[in-house]
């Protein structure tokens, strides 16, 4: 996937456009993710005002992929204004904080309220444990997983901060819809980090 | 500068009751008198005003304190927000329907079913926050937190706690009641608490309904000027909910926790007060210019103007503090206020320095009812260059993106990226180019432009806190010259320290600072000359030429 350049022999490939959308409660590391997927680096960041909004162009084995981040604001009074940045997402990646179980029922709220608003099949939903760096602290241990298969979310525990499977998560996202099958790319998510697998 | 640039339509001020008469402004004359028209001194405007007018710091804050507060809140009660003239304008722009009306209904439906505890109670989110700003939450209890030279505290009328600017609000909420009491006290005998002097401080009371701003200060400023950081606070507040909401949520619920809403904003109040305390833009009521040569200043401003969008009603580049061009649509002002708290917000956010930003904003002196929605970008990395689309539209993300990109590519075209960034290495000029040995600083406002320009402050006042006395000097002056009862003209100090000049006419203040050295003859005859040459400079300065879409 790693091809560059638009025009193969075969002739131009085919290129889309994904509206990727995080959400989730303030400081779980939204926009660090995005920061360390767009720009590979990790700082301690202010609260996002409003909305971000990011792009950034992966080349796939069959296709470009133009992915449009749009990365929400945790912060309660930028909620309703929320609808605006996920209206007509392909994906969005709920995101929640292993060392704070009350960013986890958050996280199960937005789904909820995605349930509302879309159809299964119009929307990817992942759902996101940032933070694995904060082990020692972990609040959210095999509830993830387990709510993420019982709701057929993708799942994976990322950090942003060691950077661990940040790519991977926007990888699995664009994957999926440009046509791998999604249980292919479930299974492959699944055996996540040792510290979340099932005794 | 030749008369005969002004063309007599030109001078048309949109609220009328500015404008100078005809004539008056034939000549922008070399060197200003006290009779001076308003509209002809160094750094008006050759094309009218880019900013609502406000005649001077009285404008600001006298109608809303003089009327609204005697009253008592029960007269207040379901009056609607503030109108100024200006306001009055806007709700008749059309367009500008762009209310959360979602956000209140969520509220509503929360507040119903009582699941307050339900999703992130905000002592977590507070701790969280405190964390991600490295404000530690001070011990109240503590000497230290008693020293600070200003306190600030919002409370609602319920006498919870918004915002503390020192120590946790949990921690304060007896003190809160304890204020709130003291306002409830006055207010059932009909009457209002204003201030309270004693022992060297100043706790002054701001009553704006739902909310109580209460300062304790010992520094040197007047309790007008103090009010006036505290309605700057409030102004803050209702530009991240808009004073609908606001009401709104208190109508719904007296007791309720806007922590809640306010929970990751307060670092923008804090850098508003830490910005207050040593940047003169809020004692003038104007705003700076980035120094900038005429001609590349025209040149990004039409680059500005071209790449326009229907949605579009103000573009914004701005550098650090200062501005460097604003477009408006026509008939469309914006208020210097409004201006400030889109500054502070711009500083005190490092979230924008990454991507684009797209948030609801709303400019509470244009219209506290209602959201626009910014964009907000710097043009390049590590450039302190910040560009920022103000649209009515909330749905205009990409139009707004695509306006950006058409900007920069004008500015390409155009070829003045080079000397944009050569005016950025030298954001500020030095008072040695005035060529007058015994002055050390100055603030220059024209009136009728809402700009004013100074220059760097530098030695003897290099440390902070020299700085801050400095900016303290000045807000006695203007204290003094701004007094309600006894408004002064020209006041000449003498300190062991430094010099000072102050000079209010009609259509400009002037604020110098000399060497104590000095003679007072010596000190007026600098002001003439200081005057010809901000004349001289004034292109560079300030905005003379505002454009519109």
């Amino acid at each position: 996937w790693a091809q560059q350049g638009t025009v193969t022999p075969e002739g131009p490939r085919p290129s889309h456009t994904y509206k990727v959308v995080l959400l989730g409660s303030m400081s779980v590391g939204k926009s660090s993710l995005a920061y360390r997927y767009v720009k590979n680096d990790f700082r301690e960041l202010l609260p996002t005002v409003g909305c971000s909004f990011f792009t950034q162009i992966l080349e796939l084995d069959e296709a470009t992929v133009k992915f449009e981040i749009w990365d929400t604001a945790g912060q309660e009074k930028y909620q309703s204004v929320c609808h605006l940045y996920y209206r007509d997402a392909h994906a969005a990646l709920l995101v929640y904080d292993i060392a704070n179980k009350q960013t986890f029922s958050r996280a199960k709220l937005w789904l909820e309220e995605l349930e509302k608003k879309f159809l299964p099949d119009e929307i990817v939903i992942a759902l996101v444990g940032n933070k694995t760096d904060l082990a020692a602290e972990r609040e959210v241990t095999t509830e993830g997983e387990d709510f993420a298969r019982t709701k057929g979310l993708l799942f994976m525990e990322t950090s942003a901060k060691s950077n661990h499977q940040v790519n991977d998560v926007f990888m699995a996202v664009g994957e999926l819809w440009h046509g791998s099958s999604p249980f292919i790319v479930t299974e492959m998510l699944l055996p996540a980090s040792p510290a979340c697998t099932t005794p | 500068m030749a008369a005969d640039v002004h063309k007599k339509k030109s001078w048309e001020v949109p609220n009328g009751s500015l404008a100078p008469g005809d004539g008056q402004h034939a000549e922008r004359s070399e060197s200003p008198t006290p009779g001076l028209a308003q509209g002809t001194e160094p750094g008006a405007g050759q094309e009218g005003a880019m900013f609502v007018h406000t005649r001077s710091y009285e404008d600001l804050t006298s109608p809303e304190d003089g009327a609204a507060a005697a009253r008592s809140p029960e007269e207040r009660r379901g009056e609607p927000a503030e109108q100024s003239s200006m306001e009055q304008i806007s709700k008749d722009f059309s367009e500008l329907s762009t209310q959360l009306t979602g956000m209140a209904l969520d509220l509503d439906e929360e507040m119903r079913a009582g699941k307050e505890g339900k999703l992130e109670p905000s002592p977590q989110t507070a701790r969280r926050d405190s964390v991600l700003s490295g404000k530690e939450e001070e011990d109240v209890t503590m000497d230290a937190w008693r020293s600070h030279r200003k306190h600030v505290f919002v409370l609602s009328e319920a006498g919870k706690p918004v915002y503390s600017r020192y120590g946790s609000e949990e921690a304060l909420s007896s003190t809160m009641g304890v204020m709130m009491a003291l306002v409830s006290f006055l207010e059932a005998e009909k009457n209002a608490i204003r201030s309270i002097h004693a022992d060297g401080y100043k706790v002054v009371f701001v009553r704006r309904s739902p909310l109580v701003l209460v300062a304790v200060a010992r520094t040197r400023q007047s309790e007008q000027e103090i009010a006036h950081e505290l309605l700057y606070i409030y102004y803050q507040i209702l530009s991240l909910l808009t004073w609908t909401q606001l009401n709104h949520i208190f109508q719904q619920k007296q007791n309720y926790d806007l922590r809640r809403l306010l929970a990751g904003s307060e670092r923008i109040t804090d850098n508003l007060l830490d910005l207050m305390a040593h940047d003169p833009s809020f004692l003038m009521g104007a705003v700076r210019c980035l120094p900038l040569a005429a001609s590349v200043r025209d040149a990004v401003s039409s680059s500005l103007q071209q790449a326009k969008a229907k949605s579009l009603v103000f573009s914004i580049l701005l550098s650090g503090n200062q501005l460097v061009s604003l477009v408006r649509k026509k008939d469309q002002f914006l208020h210097p206020i409004d201006l400030h708290l889109l500054f502070n917000l711009i500083s005190s956010s490092s979230s924008f320095r990454e991507g684009e930003a797209w948030t609801p904003i709303c400019l509470p002196k244009f219209n506290s009812s209602g959201f626009f929605h910014a964009h907000i970008s710097y043009l390049e990395q590590e450039m302190d260059l910040c560009l920022l689309l103000v649209s009515t539209d909330r749905e205009d993300f990409f139009t707004v993106s695509d306006c950006k990109r058409r900007f920069q590519e004008r500015l390409r075209r155009r070829g003045v990226q080079h000397a944009l960034h050569e005016a950025l290495r030298t954001p500020f000029y030095s008072v040695a180019q005035v060529g007058i040995p015994d002055l050390r600083h100055f603030i220059y406002k024209s009136k009728s432009s809402g700009l004013f320009t100074s220059p760097e402050i530098e030695a003897p006042y290099v440390q902070e806190e020299e700085k801050e006395r400095l900016l303290g000097l000045y807000q006695y002056l203007h204290s003094r010259a701004h007094n309600s009862s006894r408004p002064l003209k020209n006041i000449y100090f003498t300190g062991p320290r430094e010099n000072l000049l102050a000079w209010v006419t009609n259509a400009f203040e002037l604020y110098v600072c000399y060497s104590p050295l000095g003679t007072k003859a010596g000190a007026i005859n600098a002001v003439n000359k200081l005057m010809k040459w901000i004349r001289k400079e004034e292109d560079r300065l300030f905005i003379l030429t505002p454009q519109t879409y």
